[in-house]
């Protein structure tokens, strides 16, 4: 046994906080990419002819039903293979925006399908197309009625984003794996790196329960 | 797409998602036992046992399962915890879904009409047997949805033992593409059959909510 002293932390604090913003950036881009991408499957999957729908139907399946590492190791591997070599941050962004694109489609999904028909149908008779329709009546209601469980999709994310550090992403997990391959005290380090996470679910909670209540008084 | 090397591998990788499966049921025994635990002491009496569950709910849904898996296998020895990669896995994966699951539970009971609970404790209930003959049965039913979800959620998420040397299924993956380097069909078949197991579980929790449906 060991021991346990916490001062070792202190020389690795600018690298564990270095951490800390790649994890929030990353948490921040795949964030609107799974935002983005969650509406568009959603309009794809209930508006789109079958054989453009269908194909993302399959794709949604397959996200669904694998883990989000296997996920990863097959962007970030499988694009070398055939050719695209992209960089790992930009392979852990699109992976992760894809994961939790396709759980808010579902969501969007639903939440569209919930919108009044009466609203569709008050639209269409005051003029607009069906394009408008949907772009400025039935999706920002969409949207607003499954604000929360889109923003838990969020808090899933910033916490699933420690996983990129096995594709080699210099976030928080992967700063405190530097630390301690010079220190040897993993213990310390991952503790001070959930803290951090901690800290940063309560900052995104924070936000998230006032852009909610923003959403609530605007109705 | 190479499909005969997809063949040759497929045996080694049923074998790997068996492990899949008993890192599934055993986290998942342990989550449930965490689970009830943590849902009965939020809701108890005592202020310290409130506080105790609280704690425990908030700090493991609070912080990515991964850095509890490392805390668990790196850290513990330094602490005197020595663990095999397989136990500190079902017990990392078992604490973290455990804290999900209490949440799931808790809601259920939540979610139990107040007036039923009055009602048995006017006609003479106490407060055990109201819990044991009128919540929980009614609660029961409303658990199954949200436990389900927590179930496929944990079997997805037991991919993460992989980087703790845990010889299941993504481990044997990434194995597989060090001596063939071939990621499209080695990750194919993996994912093929986290599908099946994935929507295995999700078909049987459809059965259980239809079968228990109160309506």
């Amino acid at each position: 046994m060991q021991g346990l002293d916490f001062t070792v932390v202190a020389p690795y604090w600018d690298l564990l906080l270095i951490g800390a913003w790649w994890t929030a950036v990353l948490t921040v881009s795949a964030g609107a990419l799974s935002f983005v991408g969650g509406i568009l499957f959603a309009v794809i999957v209930l508006y789109a002819p079958k054989i453009v729908a269908y194909p993302v139907r399959a794709l949604m399946w397959v996200f669904m039903g694998t883990p989000l590492l296997l996920q990863l190791f097959l962007i970030y591997f499988g694009l070398v293979q055939i050719g695209i070599d992209i960089p790992a941050l930009a392979a852990g962004i699109v992976g992760l925006g894809l994961h939790f694109a396709v759980y808010n489609a579902d969501i969007i999904r639903a939440g569209i399908v919930a919108v009044d028909v009466g609203q569709t149908e008050g639209a269409r008779s005051i003029g607009f197309g069906k394009w408008q329709t949907l772009r400025h009546v039935v999706i920002p209601q969409a949207i607003r009625n499954t604000a929360p469980p889109i923003g838990g999709n969020l808090i899933a994310l910033l916490k699933e984003s420690s996983i990129v550090s096995v594709i080699g992403i210099a976030e928080l997990v992967h700063s405190a794996q530097l630390a301690i391959s010079e220190t040897f005290r993993p213990f310390e380090f991952y503790i001070t790196a959930a803290a951090l996470y901690y800290i940063l679910n309560l900052v995104l909670e924070a936000a998230l329960r006032r852009f909610e209540r923003h959403v609530e008084v605007s109705r | 797409m190479d499909f005969s090397l997809m063949q040759r591998v497929f045996p080694f990788f049923v074998e790997a998602a068996l492990v899949t499966i008993e890192i599934t049921v055993l986290a998942l025994i342990l989550g449930l036992a965490a689970a009830s635990l943590a849902a009965a002491a939020k809701m108890s009496k005592s202020a310290i046992l409130r506080t105790i569950g609280t704690v425990y709910v908030s700090l493991f849904r609070g912080t990515p399962c991964l850095i509890q898996l490392f805390v668990l296998y790196f850290g513990g020895p330094q602490i005197g915890i020595n663990l095999e990669p397989f136990a500190a896995g079902v017990i990392g994966l078992g604490l973290n879904i455990g804290a999900y699951m209490a949440e799931s539970i808790r809601g259920a009971l939540v979610a139990v009409d107040r007036g039923q609970t009055e009602a048995a404790r006017t006609i003479g209930f106490s407060r055990f047997q109201t819990l044991r003959k009128v919540v929980l049965p009614q609660a029961a039913r409303l658990m199954i949805r949200p436990l389900g979800v927590n179930t496929v959620a944990l079997l997805k998420g037991s991919a993460l033992v992989s980087t703790i040397s845990v010889v299941e299924l993504t481990y044997t993956a990434q194995r597989f593409i060090g001596s063939t380097y071939k990621p499209f069909e080695i990750f194919g078949v993996a994912a093929l059959l986290y599908m099946i197991m994935v929507y295995a579980v999700a078909r049987v929790v459809d059965l259980l909510d239809k079968r228990f449906a109160i309506v």
